[in-house]
């Protein structure tokens, strides 16, 4: 079982708590009974190898997995404050998805102008006048680090952009709308080392607004944003604790091989 | 057989595959040739003929037994107004079907017996149509031999052509942006109307124009439920003096359709009326490659906007 994480220095409050979940592709079990709790304001990292089910366990915070049949969970993730079960079957899963957001692996903007990629949100709840709109934009692509950029070229199509702005501006679209947690999948494992590292940065000072679970690969990566890392191995979590414990000592063997290229 | 070892084999054994691209080229130009060739010299030949009868009277006069004095007005309005009803009523009815079948539809069995059978309905030949039209829209819905039938008839004809069409544009949508949407809290409705209806227009207007230019050279299923071959007279204007203006009574109306014209024409023994039917496939055709015309420059406008 996962030890309880030593607590920093000011202890953050809980945001969300995974608890006893298994989830599963048809017959296939793809995590099994992950415990661990989301700290709000802090970053969250998942690490460990290709097919441990990172992927898979973040977008279970979302219910992305209800997209397609076959699937399904068990156990619970709790959200604070309010403590609901996300997993519930009563809970609709738009519900979620509108206080949870994500960033996808490969930037997926849409084939819309620059503005109305981020405007998306707010116009899937029902904003339609242009006054917020324009506010809420600005707001979001200040908070991504793109406004500056794109200011002047708001209707310009959203693939004119580089492969590392595209990423950005999938971030402003999904911070338009304040969402209570972000949800970051692999989201530099597209872009070359200039724009990771503007994502980094970004990540860092996002992290003063909402709560961050990030899927990452690098573990380089994962040091440098987190401020809690849990390793994943084949579907179950090995080891949770604070970034720094679990990169200078892990408490199992197994982790410090693949933290230090031993094994993965 | 040994393989190549050396520089001087190896050049042997490229020059020796790269005969077979030459032999290929030269199948798939004669292969072209023959398709383009033919409708050249069938185009050729009834421009030659056809063309000296295009005078202004030709499309405002009515048919007449005389031949020179024979127009071809009843059949263009008549093709022109029973187009319009098929496009109402194919592209409205395919797009929901193939929308709902890619994006809604549970995949399991029973998806799979529709989808195979609406690539055979592609298939069914169009007199099958005529006759089903027959009975089912003139008799049984009592539409009568009408624009209105005509019209429901080829775009029941035309339908799987815009379902596949439908399917085919939206599956060509990455996965990525349907869930970089719904990560935003969209329903499925929200996803296809402001995300895959727009993505996929492009598409869908191709096979609108495909299944349009199948339905405008139609002659058989509209023989069957019982176009005019002989007609001198318009259907009522849509547009009235007195309110409420607009007037759908054209729907009703009988009505004859291009080719029909052009079947009548050549079934006479005069030589003058084979020019007219010439002249009048003449314009058919050009009917036809406006349509296409029309419909490469809205897919042009709506795929520079659209691109991934």
């Amino acid at each position: 079982m996962v030890a309880v994480p030593a607590q920093v220095a000011a202890p953050a409050a809980l945001k969300a708590e995974v608890k006893d979940l298994n989830f599963y592709y048809g017959d296939f079990q793809a995590l099994k009974r992950l415990n661990m709790p989301v700290y709000e304001k802090q970053v969250t990292a998942l690490i460990g190898p290709s097919g441990c089910g990172k992927s898979t366990f973040l977008r279970s915070f979302n219910r992305m997995h209800d997209l397609y049949p076959g699937n399904r969970y068990e156990g619970e993730i709790r959200l604070h404050p309010d403590n609901v079960n996300v997993l519930a079957p009563g809970v609709d899963p738009i519900e979620v998805r509108m206080r949870i957001s994500m960033v996808f692996q490969k930037p997926n903007p849409f084939p819309k102008s620059i503005y109305e990629n981020v405007a998306y949100g707010l116009r899937v709840r029902g904003e339609s006048r242009r006054v917020s709109l324009n506010e809420k934009v600005e707001e979001a692509l200040r908070n991504a680090a793109l406004w500056d950029e794109v200011k002047d070229r708001m209707d310009e199509p959203a693939f004119n952009l580089s492969g590392g702005q595209q990423q950005r501006l999938c971030i402003a679209r999904a911070l338009a709308t304040d969402p209570e947690m972000l949800l970051f999948d692999e989201p530099t494992s597209a872009l070359d080392p200039i724009a990771t590292a503007s994502i980094e940065e970004l990540i860092h000072d996002l992290k003063k607004k909402v709560t961050i679970v990030i899927v990452t690969h690098n573990m380089q990566q994962a040091a440098r944003v987190s401020d809690y890392t849990a390793y994943m191995y084949l579907g179950e979590l090995i080891e949770y604790g604070v970034t720094d414990e679990i990169f200078i000592k892990p408490k199992k063997k197994q982790t410090e091989d693949y933290i230090t290229g031993r094994f993965g | 057989m040994a393989y190549a070892k050396n520089l001087e084999e190896i050049r042997k054994l490229i020059a020796s595959h790269k005969r077979w691209d030459l032999f290929f080229a030269c199948i798939g130009v004669v292969a072209l040739m023959i398709g383009v060739l033919t409708f050249v010299a069938l185009f050729a030949d009834m421009a030659i003929k056809g063309v000296p009868r295009l005078e202004w009277d030709f499309f405002t006069s009515f048919p007449s037994r005389r031949a020179g004095q024979a127009g071809i007005l009843s059949a263009w309005v008549g093709s022109t107004l029973v187009m319009l009803t098929t496009a109402f009523f194919a592209v409205p009815l395919g797009v929901a079907a193939g929308l709902y079948l890619e994006e809604y539809a549970p995949k399991n069995w029973v998806t799979d017996i529709i989808e195979i059978n609406i690539t055979n309905l592609a298939g069914v030949p169009s007199i099958v149509y005529g006759l089903l039209a027959l009975g089912l829209f003139v008799y049984q819905f009592g539409f009568g031999q009408s624009i209105l039938s005509a019209g429901l008839t080829l775009a029941l004809l035309i339908l799987p052509v815009v379902i596949v069409a439908t399917r085919e544009a939206i599956r060509s949508i990455p996965q990525g942006i349907r869930e970089g949407a719904y990560a935003l809290g969209a329903t499925q409705w929200q996803v296809c109307k402001d995300h895959i209806v727009p993505y996929s227009s492009a598409g869908i207007l191709t096979g609108v124009i495909i299944g349009m230019a199948r339905a405008i050279g139609e002659t058989a299923p509209i023989i069957t439920i019982g176009a005019l071959t002989f007609i001198a007279f318009l259907p009522p204007s849509p547009i009235k003096a007195e309110p409420p203006f607009v007037s759908f009574e054209w729907l009703t109306s009988p009505f004859t359709v291009m080719p029909i014209q052009m079947f009548n024409w050549t079934s006479r023994p005069e030589a003058a009326f084979l020019v007219n039917a010439a002249a009048a496939g003449f314009v058919l055709v050009l009917m036809t490659l406006a349509m296409n015309a029309l419909a490469i420059y809205i897919r042009y406008r709506l795929r520079k906007r659209i691109k991934w």
